[in-house]
C-alpha cells in the first residue's frame, strides 16, 4: 500500500478541530500548572510540617513516575471516587497536576534565591510575612524562572498528545478517528506531526515575547 | 488498601519492570549512538551536515513522542518497515531522546573555552587530535550530570510504548486497573517499581559524575 496524501484534506475540519482542542487543553494545563507551581512552592516551603513533609512526598512520586500512569490514576480514580469527571476535564487535571510539580520546582529554587534584604526591607515598611511573600518575594522569583517554565510548557504541549488515551478529542485522536475510517494511518499521523510542529513553533513565537515582556521590567 | 491483591498480582509488575528495564537501557544506548551522531553533525565544518543535524534536532523535539511512536509502527507498514510493537518503540523512543542528547552533548562540547583548542594546536596537535585528546575529555566530564537528566526522563517516557500495547509496567497498570477496578493499588505498586529504577539509575549517575569531576 503506497502512500495517498489526498486523502487528508477531506479530514481538514476535523483536524483543525483537534488543533483547537490541544491549543485549549495546553492553554487551560499551562495556567493550572503555573499558578499551582507557585502554590506548590509556597506549601514545600512555608507550610507547616504536617503539611509540607506529605506534600513532598507526593511531589517525589510525581516526579518519579510517567504522566501517562498518572493520568490513568486520576481518569479512574475518580471514577473509583464515584466522581464523573468528562475526560477533558480528567486530562487538564492531569497534565496540570504534572507540570505544576516540575513548575513548583524551579519556583523554589528561585525563591530561595532572591536576596534575603528583599524580604527584610518589605517587613520593614510594615508589610506582613505573607504579603511581603506575596508581593515582594514571589513575583521576583517568578519573573527568573520564565525562560525554563516556558521550557516545561513546550514540553507540556507534546505531552499533551497523552491524553487521546483518556479519551480527549484533541490532535492525536482526531488523526486516529481519521485512521480508523481510511485506515492511512502514515498519512495522518504524518499530517498530525507537522500541525504539532506547526503549534509549537507559535508557542514558542509566543513565549519568547512573554520573556522579553518580563525581562524589560528590570 | 487491598494488600491481599497487592501480593497477588506483584510478581507480574515485576515482569514488567524487567520489560521496562530493557526498554529504558535500549533506547537510552540508540539515544547516546544518535545523540552523538548529531552533535557531531551539528558542530560539523560542512553546511549540509550542520543543517541536517539541526532538521534532527527540530523535527523531534518538536513533534511529540507518542506521534513518532504511531508514525514508525502504524504507518512503517505502508513504506515497506515492518517492526514488532516492542522494536518500533525501541527504534522511536531512542531516535526521539537522542535529539535531546545532541543538544546536551553539543552544549557540553561548545562550553569548553576556545583557547584549549587553540593552545593545543599550537603545541602541534592536528584538529581532531586537539579535539578527541584534550577537548573531549573535558567536555564528556560536564555531559554526565545533564545526560542523567535526559537518562531520568527517558525512563519514564518508555512509559509511551503502553500506547501500542508493549507488556511493560505502564501497560500492566492499566490491564489491572480495568480488571480490578483498584486503580490507587496498582498505581502505587507500578509506582514504587519505577521510583526503585529512578532512584537507582540517579545513584549511578552521580556516583559516575562525582568521579570524573575535577576538584
Amino acid at each position: 500500500m503506497g502512500l495517498d496524501f489526498s486523502v487528508v484534506p477531506s479530514y481538514a475540519d476535523a483536524l483543525l478541530l483537534g488543533v483547537l482542542w490541544t491549543v485549549a487543553i495546553t492553554v487551560t494545563s499551562a495556567i493550572l500548572s503555573f499558578f499551582g507551581g507557585i502554590l506548590f512552592a509556597v506549601i514545600a516551603l512555608y507550610g507547616p510540617w504536617l503539611i509540607r513533609l506529605p506534600f513532598r512526598f507526593f511531589a517525589w512520586l510525581f516526579m518519579g513516575t510517567p504522566l501517562l500512569l498518572q493520568l490513568f490514576l486520576i481518569y479512574f480514580g475518580l471514577v473509583e471516587l464515584g466522581i464523573d469527571l468528562p475526560a477533558f476535564v480528567a486530562g487538564v487535571i492531569g497534565l496540570g497536576l504534572h507540570f505544576a510539580v516540575y513548575n513548583s520546582e524551579l519556583i523554589q529554587t528561585a525563591i530561595l534565591a532572591v536576596d534575603k534584604g528583599q524580604m527584610e526591607a518589605a517587613r520593614t515598611l510594615g508589610l506582613s510575612r505573607t504579603q511581603a511573600l506575596m508581593r515582594v518575594v514571589i513575583p521576583q522569583a517568578v519573573r527568573d524562572v520564565i525562560p525554563p517554565i516556558g521550557n516545561n510548557m513546550i514540553a507540556l504541549l507534546k505531552d499533551s498528545a497523552l491524553v487521546s488515551v483518556i479519551g480527549v478529542s484533541e490532535l492525536t485522536l482526531s488523526a486516529q478517528l481519521a485512521i480508523g475510517r481510511t485506515y492511512r494511518p502514515f498519512e495522518f499521523y504524518a499530517a498530525a506531526a507537522v500541525l504539532y510542529y506547526i503549534i509549537n513553533l507559535g508557542m514558542e513565537a509566543v513565549l519568547r515575547r512573554i520573556e522579553r515582556r518580563t525581562q524589560l521590567s528590570r | 488498601m487491598d494488600i491481599d491483591l497487592i501480593l497477588r498480582v506483584y510478581p507480574y509488575f515485576l515482569e514488567a519492570a524487567v520489560v521496562t528495564i530493557e526498554l529504558s537501557v535500549l533506547t537510552i544506548l540508540l539515544g547516546l549512538i544518535c545523540g552523538a551522531l548529531g552533535a557531531a553533525a551539528r558542530l560539523s565544518r560542512f553546511k549540509t551536515l550542520r543543517f541536517l543535524g539541526a532538521a534532527y534536532v527540530s523535527l523531534f523535539r518538536g513533534t511529540p513522542a507518542l506521534i513518532q511512536i504511531f508514525l514508525l509502527y502504524f504507518g512503517g507498514p505502508q513504506i515497506g518497515i515492518q517492526l514488532d510493537a516492542f522494536e518500533a518503540g525501541v527504534i522511536a523512543l531512542g531516535v526521539n531522546i537522542g535529539a535531546y542528547m545532541t543538544e546536551t552533548m553539543r552544549g557540553a562540547i561548545i562550553a569548553i573555552d576556545h583557547g584549549q583548542t587553540e593552545a593545543a594546536r599550537t603545541l602541534g596537535l592536528s584538529r581532531a587530535q586537539a579535539f578527541r585528546k584534550v577537548v573531549l575529555p573535558q567536555a564528556l566530564r560536564l555531559m554526565i550530570r545533564p545526560l542523567g537528566v535526559n537518562i531520568n526522563a527517558q525512563i519514564k517516557g518508555t512509559a509511551l510504548v503502553a500506547a501500542i500495547s508493549v507488556v511493560e509496567l505502564t501497560y500492566t497498570a492499566q490491564r489491572y486497573i480495568g480488571s480490578t477496578y483498584k486503580p490507587f493499588e496498582m498505581f502505587l505498586l507500578a509506582g514504587v517499581l519505577y521510583l526503585i529504577i529512578i532512584t537507582v539509575t540517579g545513584k549511578v549517575i552521580s556516583f559516575l559524575d562525582r568521579r570524573v569531576r575535577l576538584p
